[in-house]
This record gives structure tokens, sequence and C-alpha cells, in this order.
């Protein structure tokens, strides 16, 4: 645990898998050049993304529910410490039992010494994006016992050795006769002439699985939400493998973050809204489970709950970060992020990939841990994160302020405050634009270099102040000729200002004008939105087919074959393709 | 109405026939507009590249440029400029502990005005062909900007317009509400993701057979307008001012591509 | 309280030393219906089949008919202990049902396994969000403990006309949630390879849902 001081109180910082060991941009680099996983990225994020608009548009009150989900959400922050204890309370008074955990290592020891007490070898596990930060597999390995993965997509990345990179569909990188070839080398029973149809491979693992089941003794998982005002703890998921964990087994050990809480059950009813439709583009998933404490006769006997900490209390700190905390592990921000569908989720490094990786993962480790500062840079700020999370996390303006937080660190002002750097090219560009940017008669002389210097003559002080003109810029894209004359001398030149002040006779009630003017650009919006709505349907029917013909690999035609089949079928009345594992439990 | 001009820096430095151009529309409607000198940057470069300390002095900058005129409103030809105004320059004081420049940037911001808006919500023009003159023959898409779709929710303004002037084809821009991947310096910074999203949007842009894509952003239009030109493409980028300003008695001369200079790529 | 406890507490408290401020909660989105019972039952149909489940309106003379059909050549099947027997066809030679006693660690109630090898279970329901297409099982004596409705591979469910509702917000209060809650929306299903729905993982693979009228 790193802990860091700066005239504030002490913040601690989390640990675990949780800090990128290279920089996005270089990990962007290379598995930019991949053309597969581009195209398997592509899809799956353009047909989650389409799912997702679509159910979210039949709820009228959608956005009602997005502001009642940020409220409650900033209520939880603001009453935490009392919601934890009431939390504590109703689930230990119901039979279960309460673990606290500072950090990764002493949330997997808790797991651990309970897991010895039922003297267990092999432990069942819903997908848990909790466990995942904080390493547990490898630690119970490391310790002995192996932990069995029983979602299909985390089966699929355990038996291949493999990391995820989606929270909601981690094998999301990995194709169907990669999946075969998986299945056949690790499962010892699996019939050897398996085709490589997604429904016998689904079906060769609960063949698989069903034995594991039956045979374990203790399970683990994350939780959706914690009730603090019934002790009530909630698994999302959809192919019933999490009801097996939750059921069967005799204990059951459940990780989870201290902010997933909620203060009331009744406040379920905006989040079970929310996360299905956010999360696989579904109205409902196929199955919640809720208990609250131990029920005698049903389901585990023996029941924990470890709250854990790690960092969570630092991105609680920052009073402008402490918003990531209100992620309800949707990953609808992974999947209309165009920077994510680009690079793909192994480039953040952390368990939480995408736009809300590039926020929580700084959060909790701190930005100056490993290569963690990189991950706030891994955007364009086009915002469309923020449009689609359903509980209003401003991610863009997180990112902004942990930019802020890194220039600082750099420049010696960070939480480690001795580590100042070296000025680097970016303080040039910077500091040079600063010195023109606030004043306009530096920044007039500037100008006036433009059309003698071209660029061939200087890449210093010159150009540096235009955004984007250096190296990066010219690795894919041309810079246009400077003007012979900047505007402001043109203005100078042709044009005169009329006098500074004005009667107030001479002023215009521009209120007035806006009160009248109402309603007109709606107006001239309707005008035009049925041949919009034609042209864009035209214009997304030629780039769907310019794409098909850029895609001739036959798992691509194949994918594609399906989606029709799938439409084909959701016309019919019946479902799409389209759900998935459990939605982002944490 | 006195109108004063927020050139924006990339535009006065690059774009300065957009400035042009906007002064060309609101004159044409009768409006007097003046450029108060004092003007540089809203400092969005800077805040989006966490140097807060940096852009302090430039949001101080341009809140005194444009509190010692007297105006009726400003306007800027740019969404992601005038979104910077409101959304980060008060920040950015505050972050200086300066309540005062916060207060007076909230004030300015709140007088200032992206080009569409200006003309549809305070001017009230809905038809470019009619009430400006507007004549542009030739066949034109249009990129939706991040910030003025987002934050701004200037929703289709800026196209409406557009597919309002006369001779001109209109042709839909197909996954329009994707980012060209500019974003300031993450352009540079991250600059084999930027470079996929802009191939991406220019195959897009491509698609449509359209001779040029207009904007309201000349940042995106420079990064899309730099690829197509990379790859060696007919189509040029330009502003919905520029389209606007264009007349039967002074259209615009649009004959081949936008003088590009060709640089020789990478470090 | 354990030193961990205690320091998490303070390091929470020392995180929110500006206080910021908890908001009231604006609960503005819809919480009561305004459809027609007609109109809500038309859409809880229309979203189950969405979700391949499959979907029977009946009576009280016709559901054991029904519940006949469904369980087909079924020899074995579980119900929990509460359930109204008149919905039940009569066992035969070839059928019969085996009444779990909702306690899993008691007499009378069956292991995981012999759960595993039974053909069918036939439960009742608490509520059903038609929104959704979502059917609440809240571990009544009707409804029995979670195993029974999870292991078997043919669920077959009874929705009571009475129990439907269209919104999300109405389920949620007639559940109670000192008893486990499952909220189950068609079949099991997964589409973690290729995004491909395949109906049908680790739950029951056929879920039969039976609209009861006048019960």
């Amino acid at each position: 645990m790193t802990v860091t001081q700066l005239g504030m109180p002490k913040v601690f910082h989390g640990t675990g898998n949780i800090a990128a060991e290279e920089s996005f941009t270089s990990f962007a680099g290379r598995e930019l050049k991949n053309e597969q996983l581009r195209a398997n990225l592509g899809f799956a994020t353009h047909t989650i993304r389409d799912k997702r608009a679509k159910v979210v548009g039949e709820l009228p009150d959608w956005e009602l529910l997005r502001t009642a989900g940020s409220e409650i959400k900033q209520d939880v922050m603001a009453r935490l410490p009392e919601l934890l204890e009431q939390f504590e309370k109703n689930f230990t008074e119901r039979g279960g039992k309460v673990h606290w955990a500072r950090d990764a290592d002493e949330a997997n020891q808790i797991a651990l010494d309970i897991i010895r007490e039922q003297q267990a070898e092999e432990v069942i596990k819903i997908k848990s994006m909790a466990t995942q930060e904080t390493g547990l597999n490898e630690y119970l390995e490391e310790n002995g016992v192996s932990a069995v993965e029983t979602d299909l997509a985390e089966e699929i990345v355990q038996l291949g050795e493999d990391k995820p990179s989606h929270i909601l569909v981690p094998a999301i990188h990995r194709n169907r006769s990669e999946i075969r070839d998986i299945f056949l080398k690790k499962m010892p029973h699996i019939d050897k002439d398996i085709s490589d149809n997604p429904a016998e491979l689904a079906e060769a693992s609960r063949h698989h699985l069903r034995e594991k089941f039956f045979r374990n003794k203790v399970a683990i998982s994350g939780a959706n939400f914690g009730v603090a005002d019934s002790g009530t703890l909630s698994i999302v998921e959809s192919e019933g493998n999490g009801r097996m964990c939750l059921t069967l087994p005799d204990t059951l050990i459940s990780f989870m973050g201290i902010e997933k809480l909620v203060p009331t059950f009744q406040d379920l009813e905006v989040f079970l809204q929310l996360l299905p439709r956010s999360s696989t583009g579904e109205r409902m998933n196929p199955y919640t489970s809720m208990w609250s404490g131990v029920t005698p006769g049903d389901g585990p006997q023996n029941l924990h709950v470890i709250l854990m900490d790690n960092g969570r209390t630092a991105a609680l700190a920052d009073q402008v970060g402490r918003q990531a905390l209100h992620c309800i592990r949707c990953s609808a921000c992974m999947n209309v992020c165009p920077v994510y569908e680009r690079a793909g989720g192994h480039a953040y490094g952390s368990v939480y990939p995408g736009p809300i990786g590039a926020i929580l993962s700084p959060l909790l480790t701190g930005v100056e841990a490993e290569e963690n500062n990189s991950l706030p840079y891994a955007s364009s700020l086009c915002g469309a994160c923020y449009e689609a999370c359903p509980v209003k996390i401003n991610i863009p303006d997180v990112l902004v302020h942990l930019r802020g937080k890194d220039v600082d660190a750099k420049h010696g002002k960070g939480e480690e405050g001795n580590k100042r750097q070296a000025p680097d090219q970016m303080d040039a560009i910077m500091g040079g634009a600063k010195a023109m940017f606030s004043n306009s008669t530096l920044l007039s002389i500037a100008e006036r270099g433009l059309p003698a210097g071209g660029l061939a003559a200087g890449r210093d002080h010159k150009i540096s102040w235009l955004p984007g003109l250096i190296g990066g810029w010219t690795k894919y894209r041309d810079i246009p000729e400077p003007p012979k004359q900047a505007f402001r001398h043109w203005w100078k030149k042709n044009k005169k200002n009329g006098p500074k002040q004005r009667a107030a006779s001479d002023r215009v009630d521009v209120d007035a004008l806006i009160a009248k003017n109402s309603g007109l650009a709606e107006e001239l919006h309707r005008r035009h939105a049925g041949e919009a709505q034609e042209e864009r349907e035209e214009a997304q029917e030629q780039a769907a087919e310019l794409k098909k013909e850029q895609r001739r690999e036959p798992d691509m035609v194949r994918r594609e074959e399906d989606l029709l089949k799938g439409q084909d079928d959701s016309s019919n009345g019946t479902t799409g393709e389209g759900t998935s594992s459990q939605e982002g439990n944490d | 109405m006195r109108i004063a001009l927020f050139s924006t820096c990339i535009v006065d430095a690059m774009y300065p026939r957009v400035a042009r151009a906007t002064v060309d529309i609101l004159e044409r409607l009768g409006h007097e507009v003046v450029f108060p000198p004092g003007q540089t940057c809203c400092s969005q470069m800077h805040v989006n590249s966490g140097y807060f300390d940096d852009a302090y002095s430039i949001v101080k900058n341009h809140v005194d440029a444009f509190s010692d005129w007297d105006y009726d409103v400003a306007v800027a030809p740019s969404a992601s400029c005038v979104v910077s105004l409101g959304h980060q320059q008060p920040m950015i004081a505050r972050h200086a502990g300066d309540e005062g420049t916060a207060i007076a940037a909230e004030d300015v911001a709140g007088r200032t005005f992206e080009l569409s808006k200006l003309l549809i919500d305070v001017l009230g023009i809905t038809d470019a062909a009619e009430q400006l003159g507007s004549y542009f023959p030739h066949k034109v898409t249009f990129h939706s900007s991040c910030h003025g779709m987002r934050i701004m929710q200037l929703g289709t303004r800026q196209s409406d317009l557009v597919r309002t002037v006369e001779g001109l084809e209109f042709e839909e821009l197909p996954d329009l509400d994707q980012c060209c991947g500019f974003g300031g310096t993450f352009s540079f910074k991250n600059a084999d993701t930027s470079g996929a999203m802009t191939a991406d949007k220019v195959k897009n842009i491509e698609s449509t057979g359209a001779e040029m894509c207009t904007g309201g952003d000349v940042s995106c239009l420079m990064n899309i307008g730099g690829a197509l030109s990379r790859k060696g493409s007919d189509v040029t980028t330009l502003h919905f001012a520029e389209i606007l300003a264009s007349t039967k008695d002074n259209p615009l001369e649009v004959s081949g591509p936008v003088a590009l200079t060709t640089t020789t790529g990478g470090k | 309280m354990s030193e961990a406890k205690a320091e998490i507490l303070r390091r929470v408290r020392a995180s929110l030393a500006d206080s910021p401020e908890a908001p009231e909660v604006t609960r503005a989105y819809r919480t009561e219906s305004e459809k027609s019972a007609h109109d809500v039952r038309a859409m809880l149909i229309d979203r189950l089949l969405d979700y391949k489940a499959n979907v029977y309106e009946e009576t009280m003379d016709s559901v054991a008919e029904r519940i006949e059909k469904l369980l087909g050549k079924s020899a074995r099947y579980v119900i929990p202990k509460g359930l109204n027997l008149d919905w039940l066809p009569e066992d035969s030679a070839a059928r019969r049902h085996l009444v779990d006693s909702g306690n899993g660690q008691r007499a009378g109630s069956l292991t995981d396994r012999e759960l595993d090898a039974v053909d069918a279970v036939v439960t009742s329901s608490t509520v059903s969000c038609a929104e959704t297409g979502t059917i609440f099982l809240n571990a009544s004596d009707e409804e029995g403990r979670r195993a029974i409705t999870l292991v078997p591979d043919h669920h077959i469910c009874i929705v009571p006309a009475e129990s439907i509702v269209e919104l999300i917000p109405e389920s949620v209060r007639r559940v109670n949630p000192e008893r486990p809650i499952t909220m189950i929306s068609g079949p099991s299903a997964t589409s973690d390879i290729e995004l491909q729905r395949v109906e049908g993982v680790h739950g029951p693979r056929t879920l039969d849902v039976i609209i009861l009228d006048g019960q």
C-alpha cells in the first residue's frame, strides 16, 4: 500500500490489478495493428451499442431514472460511514458475517482463511470485477486452492490462460474457432468432434461445470448492489452459473467495494432498470438473485461479505473524481467509446478498461502509480461516455481533472511532492502558447511570422501553439498551409472597431429576441427531420455495404449472417442475439 | 445589434477566411461587428492538457478582452470554444482561487453564442437562401462536432441551416455521432488511436460521394481535411459559415482541393 | 470493532471532510401504471415471448390439462410443498410429482443430485413485471427454495393473472427482501461467444409460463 501525504489527511491507495505496467499509448499502438481484434471489437461494440439505444429508447422516463440513479449514489457517498454500519448490522442480524479489508491483500487473505476453515481445495466463482481487482485467483492458486470461473466468457479466458478485455463480454477478443480449440485442449471429457457452433460450445461448458456445481462447497462472488436498510446483496447475471454458485454451496464469500451500497431496498427499482438496459441492451437480464443473510434450509448457510476499500477512500477524497464511485459496472461507456473500440480493453492495463477505467484506475491507485498517468489521456473527450452513463458520471470532466493532477505531479506539486520532472516537450508547447495567449500583442507578432515562415522554416514557437503540430499529427495527416494573413491583421487593415462604449439606447434586448425565437430551432429541425432520417438510413446502408466489402474474413462474414438472422428473429417477435454474462458484477 | 466576434485562436491564425465569412454574414444582416483586439484563445487546449495554471492567465486575458467592450452578444464560429468559455473558464478561475474572474467568465460566457445558435435562436434565421442569399451549388456532407452535439446540445442547427442553402445537395454522413479523432492534444499524444478514428471518419465521408465535408469547428475539419489530403482524396473541408457566406454574386471559389502543404509523415 | 473496520471508517470520514451534500432523491420516474390490466397483460406476454419463454393462458378448469401437456413424457417432477394441487394433473404410472419440503437440511427435501435427475419443476410466482418480462420468485411455500427452480432443466411457472404489474417499481414493492428473491426473464442465456445468443446454459433451458385466471 502506498501512503501519501501533502499537508492533507493521508490518502490510502489501492493495490492489485489496477495499475497499467505499460503506457496506454504504446500498448494501444500495438493492439491497433491487430486487424482481427479490431474487427471483433468494432462488431461487438456496435452491436451492443445499437441494442442499448433501442431499449433505452423504449423508456419514456430514462432521463428521470438517470437523475435518480445519480442522486442516490451522491447520497450514498455523502452518508457512506452510516450506511456501511447499517448494512453490517442488518446483514449480521440475519446470520451473515461481515469482514472489512483495507486493501487487495487483506481481502484475499480473509477469503483464503474462510476457504481453509472449510477445508476446500477448489472453489467455484461467479464473474466478479472485485476479485479480478484483488487478483484473488492467482493468490488462491499460490496457496493451493484452485478457483474455477463459471461464467462462460471467464471460463474461456481462464482456460485460454488469457486476460479479460471487456467487463461484460470478457472474451470478446476471441472468435468461435479459437474457443473450440481452447475447449478441446482443456476439457477432459469433451466430445472430440465438437463443432465451433456457439450452442454446442455452451453445451460443453454446461456439462463441464455441472459436476463442479454439485461437488464444491465454497463459492465466491462479487455483488452488484448491497442494500443498507435490508442487508440485501444482489447479483445480476444471464447464464444461471451465478444462481448455481449462490444456491448450491454451503459457504458463500462475496467481495464488495464499499461504494456498492444503496440506501434502501426501494432504490433497487431504479438500478434494476438502469443496469440491464445499459449493459447488455436487454430490458432485463435473465436472472437476478437477492439474498438478505441466511435463509434456513435454502442456499448457503455460511455467508460472508468482504467490504473492501482498496483505494476507494482515496477516490472519495477527490471532490471531482469521487463520482467515479457511482459506477455500476454496466460497460455502456466502453461500448460507445471510439477509443476503446479501436484500442481494446487490454491497452488500459487495469482490470477496469474503457472510459470508466481511465478515471477509476488512476483514482484508486493515485495518478502517479506505474503508467496509470497515461490513462486520463486515452480519450478525445468526445463525451459519448457521459451521454451513455446510466448514473451520469461526467467522465470527460474527471479525465481533464486527472490530467491536471498529472501535470501538477510532473511539476512537483503532486501527492508525492518530490517527484518533479525535467520540463518536456508538452511543457515547452504549453509554456510558449501560454505566453502568447495571455497577451494579444505577443500573439499578433507571432502571427506576422505565419506567411513568411510557413512550416518548413521552423518547428519552434511559431507553430508550437497550434494544437497538434508535432510528429503524431503528421504521421496520419497533412498540415494546412498557413494563410497569408492572420484574421486580426486583416481586420486591422480592412475594418474598424466602433467605440468601446455605446449609448444605453443602442442596446438590444437579447433575451426578448431569444424568447421570441424560442421554438424556431425545433421547427427548423422538424422541417428537415423526415428527409434527414431517410438520408441517414440510406447513408448507414451504404456504409454497411462498404464495410462488408472491406471485411472478407470468413469469420466476419459468418458473424454478419448471424446478426442478420438475429434481426429477422426479432422482427418475428422473438429476441435477437444479444445477452451476455454477468453484468460487470463487482 | 452590436456583435463582438471571438474569432478563436485557430481561426485567427489558420482559417481567417472563416472569421471573414462570419463577419460577412452578420453585416449582411445589418449588424455591427466589433473585434475586441485583446482576445486570443479560450484556453481549452491548456485545460484539456491539464495545464490549469497556464490556462488561468489565458482565461483572465479572455475575460478582460470581452468585459472591456460594450456589445449585445458575442459570437464564435466554434461550439467547442464557446463550451470551453462556460464550462471550463469558471472552473479554472476557481482552481486558482479567483472567484471574481470566475463570475466575470460566467457573465462573458452567458453572452457568447456559437454561430448557428446566434443565427437561429437570436437572429431568427431559418432559411439561409432567403434570408442570407446563400448559394452554393455543390454536393456537401456534414460532420457534427462532439462538443456542439453533446455538451452544447446544438441539435441539428448547423446542418439544418446548411440544408437551406440554394443549390446545395446535402448528403447525410454515416456514423454521424462518431468523433473524428481530433481531441486536441489527443491527436498527437495518442496518434495511433486518433489516426484510426480519423481514418474511419474519412471512409464514411468518402462513402457519401460529397465533394466536400462541412462542419462547425475548424479544429475537427483541419483533422479530417489533413487526413483526406494525406490519402490523396479530392474531398475538401470547409466551415459552414463559408457556405452561408457564399452568394450568387460573390460565390465561394472551390476549384480543386484547398491548398495543403504536404509534409513527410512521422517524427 | 475490528481494526480494519475502524480504519476504513476513519478513512471514509477523512475523505468526506468537505461534507458533501446528500441530495434529496427526485423520484419523478414512473412508479404507477397508467395502462389497463388488459394492456399490461398483453405486454407481459409479448416480452416473455421476446425472451424465448413459452406462454399459455389458462383457467382453473384448463390448467391441469395444460401442465399435463407441458410435462409430456416427463416421469418425475418436483413441486414446492405449498403448491395448489388442484393445478396439477393426476399422477399416473408414468408420471408422478415429488414434494420438496422447502428446507434443504431437513428430511423431505431433494438433494441437488436428485433435483438434477427430475424432469421438471412446477411452481407459482409472486409478481410479474410486464415492461421487462420478469417473473419474481420470493421463496414462499408455493415457490419453494431456490434450488428447485434452478437445477431441473424445465420450469413450468404459474403466473396468477392478478399478480401482473407493468413496472419495476410496482414489482419491487410486492416482494419481501427478508426472503430470497429470484428474478427470471426468460430461460438462461449467453452471448459470450461472438455475441450470438444461445438459450440455456446452466439454468433451466425451457421456461413455460402459464398465466392463470380466476384462481
